[in-house]
This record gives structure tokens, C-alpha cells and sequence, in this order.
């Protein structure tokens, strides 16, 4: 009888220790995803940032291109405020276009191309847009590899009983935004 | 992915086990030889002794012996901001905490990465590397190396090269005393001398095959390791070009050996840096061509195009990565490049940028010139004034103004804590790198990005106030 007790307390507890095992798994995945997630924000953030000081630096060479640089301001004002994924993609995609266009115009003024604040900044832009296109596909990388673990056996019992559920991948509706962001110089 | 990075630890303990247990067997062959076999036991003690005491050196400082021995400096952003961006870019890609980055003064184009047990990884490139490579290039070479630390290479391959040094110190050590101290063995019967000449030889044997056998080991392991980090790179920077084409110029401008330091450091290096000696089974890392092939062949930047070109160029049945992570996605498409033509005029000023640097951590003083000639200080002229080569101006060396606080503390034997002599300040002159002494004679170097109102100097520790210009 206490032999009997005694095999079915391990059971439990080895039960117990392989599901909590299963559960921080799931855990560690789901934040890695969180985690990837909030990568893409900082970098949106970031270009956020870059672009008063690109068009401060852009005026005092080409000052009478007021429309570009207007338009490119406006554009930055649009995604700082827009909300939700589906808003924010739009926004950002309308500031890449506006990005372009000033880079367009910019070809026109070799004093501007040679000057060592511009250039910086140029790369500062160039590595934004890189870690956008990075950090994007890292969290899509994350959600794959969390969305198979939750729904492969045995760790689905786990994932269904405390309620882990699929997360949705970043996809861009725009062929020319999911391309590999590219600024040309 | 994950089945080959657990793979690459097993294969570790087994190579770390390994390489104890010869460097137990030599120690305790040698010491049979020397006091007779009661003693063996004793002379494997002492052999472990000294394992245990190299592995815990290289678990928790071999990133700083890797980093020391080719005396690469710490870089920060500013020092290198393409460099830093790249590198941020591919850590961002692979998911892991921004790695420290170091420069090395060497011309040769090469790379490497290494960690300890803890705190972040790092990754050191050579200023010949900075130099010749386009961003591109860069960024296939950084993502090489952050594959190796995302594999977890790293820390394997910077044990194991301390290793594969101790067996052959302790070989070295053996082989030593055997032929200086041979005279002290222990008179015995005429059959304990017999058994004596045996174990003699054997020790001699032993002192010499233990190195030979420890580098197979380890570089038969380090080479697969290779291939990994370049499908890693081309996954990561989903531009298997820029890697290929970056192998191509490092291994085209290797000079070949340059003293010991280097040949034991040759398995952490992107490419072998000593390539007229690698060849065949000691080569730690696959012949370069074929790597490059490889990377070529690729049709997409995926895992999957990766297995594909392998086998098309090795012609091998074997597979390179594992089916867990070949089955986790399909092909990958690649990003299209910046194919931007290196223009003669962009390498002249890559060229000078880099100088810059290196003169800048060697603590040289800039003066620039109106006739357009940068005059570089070195750091153990003690003079105020420096001449211009070309023109002949006279330049005041730029010293931080103020009264110099520990000679005053000095002065009136006060204590350090309690000196409050006049403030040191500097104004600045414009908002480009600029560089100044400090009154106990360090130089002291401002960045473009620069902001602060106050910058400590690293030689004395004041406090000296920077007026904006």
C-alpha cells in the first residue's frame, strides 16, 4: 500500500517537474517574442528621431527645397501619432517615400554630400533602415519558433491549459515596404 | 538551428575531457620516468592540478588573454560609427545583446570573436579590415563572427585554445626537464633501469605527440564550426555576397605568419591568417575557396540555400546543418546589395580615417594646420609648442587652462579628497574630433558627438570643464 502511494507521489511530482520544465519554456519563448517585438519599436523610434536633425542639416544647404523638406516633416508628424499596427506600417511607409524624395533632391547639391554632419547622419539613416528590415525579420523568426513549439505534442497540453496563443507575424502590405528597406544616396 | 548548437557543446566536454586526460597521461608519464612508476600518480595530480587551474583561467578570462595577446583596444561608438551601426544591425538580426568591439593595429584584414563565462561577448577586427572593406563586406564579416558567438562557439573555441597552449607548454616542460635533469634520476637495479629507458622513451614520445594530437582534435572540430558561422552570416545579413566577396579580399591581402602569438591564434580568426601553412588535416578552418564557392552558389540567404550549395560544391552526401533546423523554414530570398564602386578618392579617405583612429587610442595629439597639414603629437613630447613641417607656423600644443589641482594639493599637503584648486577648462574650437593635454600630460580626446560639460581624465582623474565653442 505505502510501496503503491509511494510510485504514484514520484509520478505526480515527475509529472509536476516535466510540465513546469515545458511551461518556462513557453515562458522564455513568448517574451523572446515580446522582446522582438518591442526591437521594431525602438528602431521606428529611432528614425523618429534622426529626421529634424537630417532636415536642420539639409536647409542649410538647400534651403529653397521647402516642399520636400515640408512634406518630409509632415510625414515624421504622421507616424509619431499614428496608432495601431495597421496605421503605424501606412505612416512609416509614407515617411520612407517622402525620405526618398529628399534623398532625390539631395543629389543636386555636392557641397551638402561632402558635408561630415550630413554623412553621419546619412549613415545613421542607412543603419535605421537596416535594423527596421533586421529587427522585422528577427521577430518573425521568434514568432515561428514560438508558434510551433505551442502546437506541437506534448507541449500543446501545456500551452492550452495556460492559455499561450499563436502570435500573429509582421507582414507589410506593400511589396515596396516588405522589400528590403533601401534608401538610396 | 538549435540541434546544431547543442551538437557543438557535446562535441566541447568531449574535446575539453579529451585534452585533460592526455595532459593527465603526459604528466603522469613524465613523472614515472623521472622518480620511477610509484610516482605516476602524483605527476597526474599535478597535471590536473594545473588543467583545472588553465580551465577556470580561460572560462572566466580567456576573452581578456585572446583580447590581450593581440592587444586590441576598446572601441566606442563614436571612434567608429559605421562599425558600431553594422554591428548593432547583426546583433539585432541574431537576437543577442550588443557584443564589445575591439580594433587591432594590424594590417592584414582579419576578425574574431570570443567570451568568457559572463557579460557581454566581443568581437575584434584589425584596421586593415576597417580599411579595405566596403559596408557590405563589413557587415558579412560581423555577421560571421556574431554567428559564432550565437552558435556558441566562442567560449569553446577560446577554451580550447588555451588548451591545446598548456598541453604543449607542459610537453615543452617534460621534454626540458628530461634533457637537463636526466642526471638526477634515481640509481636502481640493472632492471629498473631497463623499465626506466622504456618509460624514458615513452615520455619523449608522449611530450611530442600530446601537442600534435591536441591541435587535431580541435581543429577537425573547429573547421565544421566554420561552415556553420557562414551559413549563420548569410541567414543574418541575408546577403551571402557581401561575405564572399569579404573572404575573398581578406584572404588575397594575408601576409602570412607573424610570430607565435599568431599561430595560436590562428582557429579564432575569420580567415586563417596564416595561410601558406594551412593546409590539409591541421588547417583549423576550411580551404577559403571553397567557402567562398559555397556562399556563391547560394540561391537564396536561407538555411535551406546554404545545404543546397554545400552539396552542390563539396559534392558530399554527408549534410552540414542538421534536419531540424533545415525543416524549420523554406528558402530565404537575399536583400539586394549597396553595390557601391570603391572610388580611388573613397579609399585614400577610408585610409586616413583609420590612421585617424589608431592615432587617436594611441593617445597622439592632432594639431591641425592652416596650411591644411594635420601635425600628429606623439604622446611623449613634452614640449608647448610644435612647428609646422610644411609651412613653419608655430603652434601652441592645446593644454587645458586652469591651475592643475594636484600640484596645489601637493603644495599645501593636503589630502587628495579635499584639493579644490581652480577648476581646469577647456573651450572647444570647433565640433570635429579635437584633442588637448592635460595638465599632468595625458592627452585627452573630444568627439564630434561629444556633449557633456564635464570630462574626467583618465590619467590623473580630475574633473576638467569643456566650454562649448
Amino acid at each position: 500500500m505505502v510501496l503503491v502511494l509511494g510510485i504514484l507521489l514520484a509520478l505526480m511530482v515527475g509529472v509536476a517537474l516535466w510540465a513546469m520544465g515545458i511551461y518556462n519554456g513557453l515562458v522564455a519563448l513568448r517574451n523572446q517574442v515580446k522582446n522582438a517585438w518591442s526591437q521594431i519599436d525602438v528602431q521606428l523610434k529611432r528614425r523618429h528621431d534622426l529626421i529634424p536633425n537630417l532636415v536642420q542639416t539639409v536647409k542649410g544647404y538647400a534651403g529653397h527645397e521647402r516642399e520636400t523638406l515640408e512634406s518630409v516633416i509632415a510625414a515624421r508628424a504622421r507616424a509619431v501619432s499614428a496608432q495601431g499596427v495597421q496605421e503605424q506600417s501606412q505612416a512609416e511607409q509614407g515617411l520612407s517615400g517622402a525620405l526618398g524624395r529628399l534623398m532625390l533632391v539631395v543629389e543636386q547639391y555636392p557641397d551638402l554630400k561632402a558635408n561630415q554632419n550630413f554623412l553621419s547622419l546619412q549613415e545613421e539613416l542607412t543603419s535605421t533602415e537596416n535594423r527596421i528590415g533586421f529587427a522585422r525579420q528577427h521577430y518573425n523568426d521568434s514568432v515561428m519558433t514560438y508558434n510551433t513549439r505551442i502546437q506541437k505534442f506534448p507541449d500543446n497540453l501545456v500551452a492550452g491549459n495556460f492559455s499561450f496563443t499563436t502570435e500573429n507575424f509582421f507582414e507589410l502590405q506593400d511589396e515596396a515596404v516588405r522589400e528590403a528597406p533601401k534608401v538610396s544616396f | 538551428m538549435w540541434e546544431a548548437i547543442r551538437a557543438n557543446r557535446r562535441r566541447s566536454r568531449l574535446l575539453i575531457g579529451l585534452m585533460g586526460s592526455l595532459l593527465v597521461g603526459v604528466g603522469a608519464v613524465a613523472a614515472a620516468a623521472l622518480a620511477g612508476p610509484e610516482m605516476a600518480w602524483a605527476g597526474g595530480l599535478v597535471a590536473l592540478g594545473i588543467w583545472g587551474i588553465l580551465l577556470a583561467l580561460a572560462l572566466f578570462k580567456g576573452d581578456e588573454l585572446a583580447l590581450m595577446a593581440t592587444r586590441a583596444r576598446r572601441l566606442r561608438k563614436e571612434d567608429a560609427p559605421q562599425l558600431w551601426n553594422i554591428t548593432e544591425e547583426m546583433a539585432i538580426a541574431a537576437g543577442l545583446p550588443m557584443p564589445r568591439l575591439y580594433l587591432i593595429d594590424d594590417d592584414a584584414p582579419n576578425a574574431f570573436a570570443t567570451a568568457s563565462r559572463k557579460g557581454p561577448a566581443a568581437v575584434a577586427v584589425t584596421a586593415g579590415l576597417l580599411r579595405r572593406l566596403t559596408r557590405d563586406e563589413l557587415q558579412g564579416v560581423i555577421a560571421h563572427e556574431i554567428g559564432h558567438i550565437r552558435n556558441k562557439d566562442v567560449q569553446f573555441m577560446t577554451i580550447a585554445l588555451v588548451m591545446v597552449g598548456s598541453i604543449a607548454l607542459v610537453s615543452d616542460m617534460a621534454l626540458y626537464i628530461l634533457w637537463f635533469g636526466g642526471g638526477r634520476r634515481r640509481g636502481g637495479g640493472k632492471s629498473g633501469g631497463q623499465a626506466q629507458i622504456l618509460l624514458l622513451a615513452l615520455t619523449v614520445l608522449a611530450a611530442i605527440l600530446a601537442p600534435v594530437f591536441a591541435r587535431l582534435l580541435y581543429f577537425a572540430c573547429s573547421r565544421q564550426r566554420e561552415y556553420l558561422a557562414d551559413a549563420s552570416a548569410a541567414r543574418f545579413s541575408r546577403y551571402p555576397a557581401g561575405l564572399a566577396s569579404a573572404l575573398e579580399k581578406i584572404s588575397r591581402n594575408q601576409t602570412g605568419s607573424r610570430g607565435r602569438q599568431m599561430r595560436a591564434m590562428a582557429p579564432l580568426y575569420i580567415v586563417n591568417p596564416l595561410a601558406a601553412s594551412a593546409a590539409g588535416l591541421f588547417s583549423s578552418h576550411p580551404p577559403t575557396r571553397r567557402r567562398v564557392e559555397i556562399l556563391r552558389a547560394m540561391g537564396g540567404a536561407g538555411w535551406v540555400d546554404y545545404e543546397k550549395a554545400y552539396g552542390q560544391v563539396v559534392g558530399d552526401r554527408t549534410p552540414c546543418l542538421d534536419k531540424e533546423t533545415l525543416a524549420s523554414e523554406g528558402s530565404i530570398s537575399t536583400r539586394q546589395g549597396q553595390v557601391i564602386p570603391a572610388a580611388e578618392a573613397d579609399a585614400t579617405r577610408r585610409k586616413r580615417e583609420v590612421t585617424d583612429l589608431l592615432d587617436r587610442m594611441a593617445h597622439f595629439l592632432l594639431v591641425p594646420c592652416l596650411c591644411g597639414v594635420r601635425i600628429k603629437v606623439p604622446p611623449a613630447f613634452k614640449g608647448d609648442q610644435v612647428k609646422c613641417p610644411r609651412c613653419g607656423r608655430d603652434h601652441v600644443i592645446p593644454t587645458a587652462q586652469g591651475e592643475p589641482a594636484a600640484t596645489e594639493a601637493a603644495a599645501t599637503g593636503s589630502s587628495p579628497a579635499s584639493r579644490a584648486g581652480a577648476p581646469m577648462s577647456y573651450r572647444r574650437k570647433g565640433n570635429s574630433w579635437e584633442s588637448f593635454r592635460c595638465s599632468c600630460g595625458r592627452t585627452l580626446q573630444l568627439s564630434p558627438a561629444f556633449e557633456a560639460r564635464r570630462l574626467r581624465c583618465k590619467g590623473c582623474g580630475q574633473s576638467i570643464e569643456i566650454q562649448p565653442a
